[in-house]
């Protein structure tokens, strides 16, 4: 039978491996929070910017063209199920870039009564959407990482958590709409 | 909103991060938002009122060269109490990965985090030894800045992720608005940065200054910034010499006169810049500018559209350069135009407004920050007071 300390130093480590589990159960805990804030925050955004067109293209400052292909697209965005979502909102993406092609186009909604506030809403909507969907995506690489971790893997600890997946979806914004702001 | 931000940085020594901070803190304070900024500093009764001293750095030999940073478990506490007093509804810390206060904030608060990358250093091996370390605290920031793609880049390579590029803020109309100095105007070149600090690129604008003097032989350069000049000068030929004028330090004012007096601004830094406010300094004075092809400075001319470029460290395309922009009235005039319209980007009112978006998309319906209370109950579990 082996001595008492090596019992002593058995125990130990297996008491510190315990902690280290709970410690790193604790760290993807807060992970999958911060992916769901993250979503939370997206969701927000998207709506905000698929509100934002849609107001743009009810309020007669645009040709009536242009306001049907945005309705069409805000409306289609805000009513796509999970599974058509991404789709849908880079729908809505190339439906704003092809409206705001051409700074005279800007330039007009800009001179029309009311024109410069519907700018700067569509403008803010369109960039804290890149914003939003970079934190997510970043908040989903990060838990990634630590599930792919072997010991997270084999003592599961991430519980029933579905893996994270990255919301992708094409959020370049119209040329014409940032003359001075700043790089996506 | 109430924001805090963690300066890593000496306050009392001037630098772009501390400059940044400070401009940036101001800029808020101006929109009617609350602000405390954490930095080290030794004496607490010069600072602002909106900084909170975490008392005094230390210069310690860090990444090859000096920094003065401060860390510990002095500094430790007074984070925590920080955080615990300002109640803040956002933190904001600055270079997360120097071993300061930035990380010690990252790692005892939660909480809505947002994180700026200014630098791009290249990855250090204490950092790959650290990284296990620092990856717990990095998760928690759930926002990252980086301040030029150049730098986004190396933040993606080497930290993985992603970050939005929000370029450092000037104030544009403060540079635009000073009055050109009669004594500095008429066939001028203009260089600002230290003498004797090689990657700041003077004595490439030195090497060539002999081409420039035998095309057009009134043109004079000044030079701003502090350092040795006999030194700078020892090579030159006693002629070239005479057209040269050392203005030593000058104040924020003198600058902004002297970038609004030029003909030419050259910056010809041969590398370690990440983003290049000089540069958008003289576009705020509407100065034409002439630099060297470093990534970053290449970006913030966007792409040679606002400022000419010459390959780096190369004396005779710089000569070739200026000699062509000098004798080229219109092309200089053009320049002006491109490089005020394109400095917009970087007044702070683009960039206030970029950087309280990423507030307000992460912190938009959190709870503020507080102190990890997951080292708290360990440290109650060990029936250890609270610091």
């Amino acid at each position: 039978m082996p001595p008492v300390t090596t019992w002593i130093w058995a125990a130990v480590a297996v008491v510190l491996f315990a902690v280290y589990l709970s410690w790193t159960a604790g760290r993807l805990d807060r992970l999958h929070a911060r992916i769901d804030a993250a979503r939370a925050g997206l969701d927000a955004q998207l709506l905000r910017r698929a509100s934002v067109a849609q107001e743009l293209a009810t309020s007669t400052l645009l040709d009536p063209a242009a306001s049907i292909l945005l309705y069409q697209a805000s409306h289609a965005a805000r009513q796509a199920d999970e599974e058509q979502r991404e789709v849908a909102e880079s729908e809505l993406s190339q439906a704003l870039r092809a409206v705001f092609a051409a700074p005279e186009q800007v330039e007009e909604l800009r001179a029309a009564p009311g024109g410069e506030e519907a700018l700067s809403d569509l403008t803010s909507a369109v960039r804290r959407v890149s914003m939003a969907r970079r934190f997510h995506n970043d908040a989903v690489r990060a838990a990634r990482a630590v599930r792919l971790h072997r010991l997270v893997r084999y003592f599961r600890l991430a519980g029933k958590a579905p893996f994270p997946l990255a919301f992708e979806m094409d959020d370049e914004p119209p040329a014409a709409l940032n003359p001075q702001g700043s790089p996506a | 909103m109430k924001i805090g931000i963690v300066c890593p940085y000496d306050w009392d020594v001037p630098g772009g991060v501390q400059f940044h901070i400070r401009d940036l803190a101001e800029h808020l304070i101006g929109l009617g938002h609350e602000v405390s900024v954490l930095a080290p500093a030794d004496d607490e009764s010069g600072l602002p009122p909106y900084v909170v001293s975490a008392g005094r750095a230390v210069a310690v030999p860090y990444n090859g060269s000096v920094a003065r940073l401060s860390f510990g478990i002095l500094s430790a506490a007074r984070v925590r109490r920080w955080l615990h007093d300002g109640n803040f509804d956002i933190l904001h810390v600055h270079e997360p990965t120097s071993p300061s206060l930035s990380i010690l904030a990252a790692w005892s608060a939660t909480g809505p985090m947002v994180a700026t990358f200014h630098t791009s250093n290249p990855r250090s091996r204490a950092m790959i030894a650290a990284s296990p370390i620092l990856q717990p605290g990095l998760e928690k920031i759930r926002a990252r800045i980086a301040v030029s793609e150049y730098a986004r880049r190396t933040l993606v390579e080497h930290l993985g992720g992603d970050a939005v590029v929000i370029p450092n803020g000037v104030d544009v109309s403060f540079f635009a608005d000073a009055l050109p100095d009669p004594r500095w105007t008429g066939a001028t070149i203009g260089f600002i940065g230290r003498i004797n600090e090689p990657r700041k690129g003077l004595p490439t604008l030195l090497a060539a200054l002999p081409a420039i003097l035998a095309a057009r032989p009134d043109v004079r350069l000044l030079v701003a910034g502090k350092g040795d000049e006999e030194e700078a000068v020892a090579g030159l030929a006693p002629e070239v010499r005479a057209r040269i004028e050392f203005l030593g330090m000058v104040s924020d004012e003198e600058k902004a006169r002297l970038l609004r007096s030029v003909d030419l601004y050259v910056a010809p830094n041969t590398g370690g810049e990440s983003f290049g406010i000089i540069l958008v300094e003289a576009m705020s004075a509407a100065a034409p500018v002439l630099a060297s092809d470093l990534d970053a400075f290449a970006q913030v001319l966007d792409g040679g559209r606002a400022g000419e470029l010459f390959p780096v460290e190369n004396a005779d395309a710089l000569a070739e350069a200026a000699i062509r922009l000098l004798g080229d009235p219109q092309r200089l005039a053009e320049l002006r135009v491109a490089a005020s319209r394109h400095v917009q980007r970087f007044d702070w009112k683009t960039v206030g407004t970029d950087i309280l978006a990423v507030y307000e998309t992460v912190a938009d319906g959190a709870a503020g920050v507080h102190e990890d209370e997951q080292r708290i109950s360990w440290r109650e579990r060990l029936g250890l007071p609270r610091p």
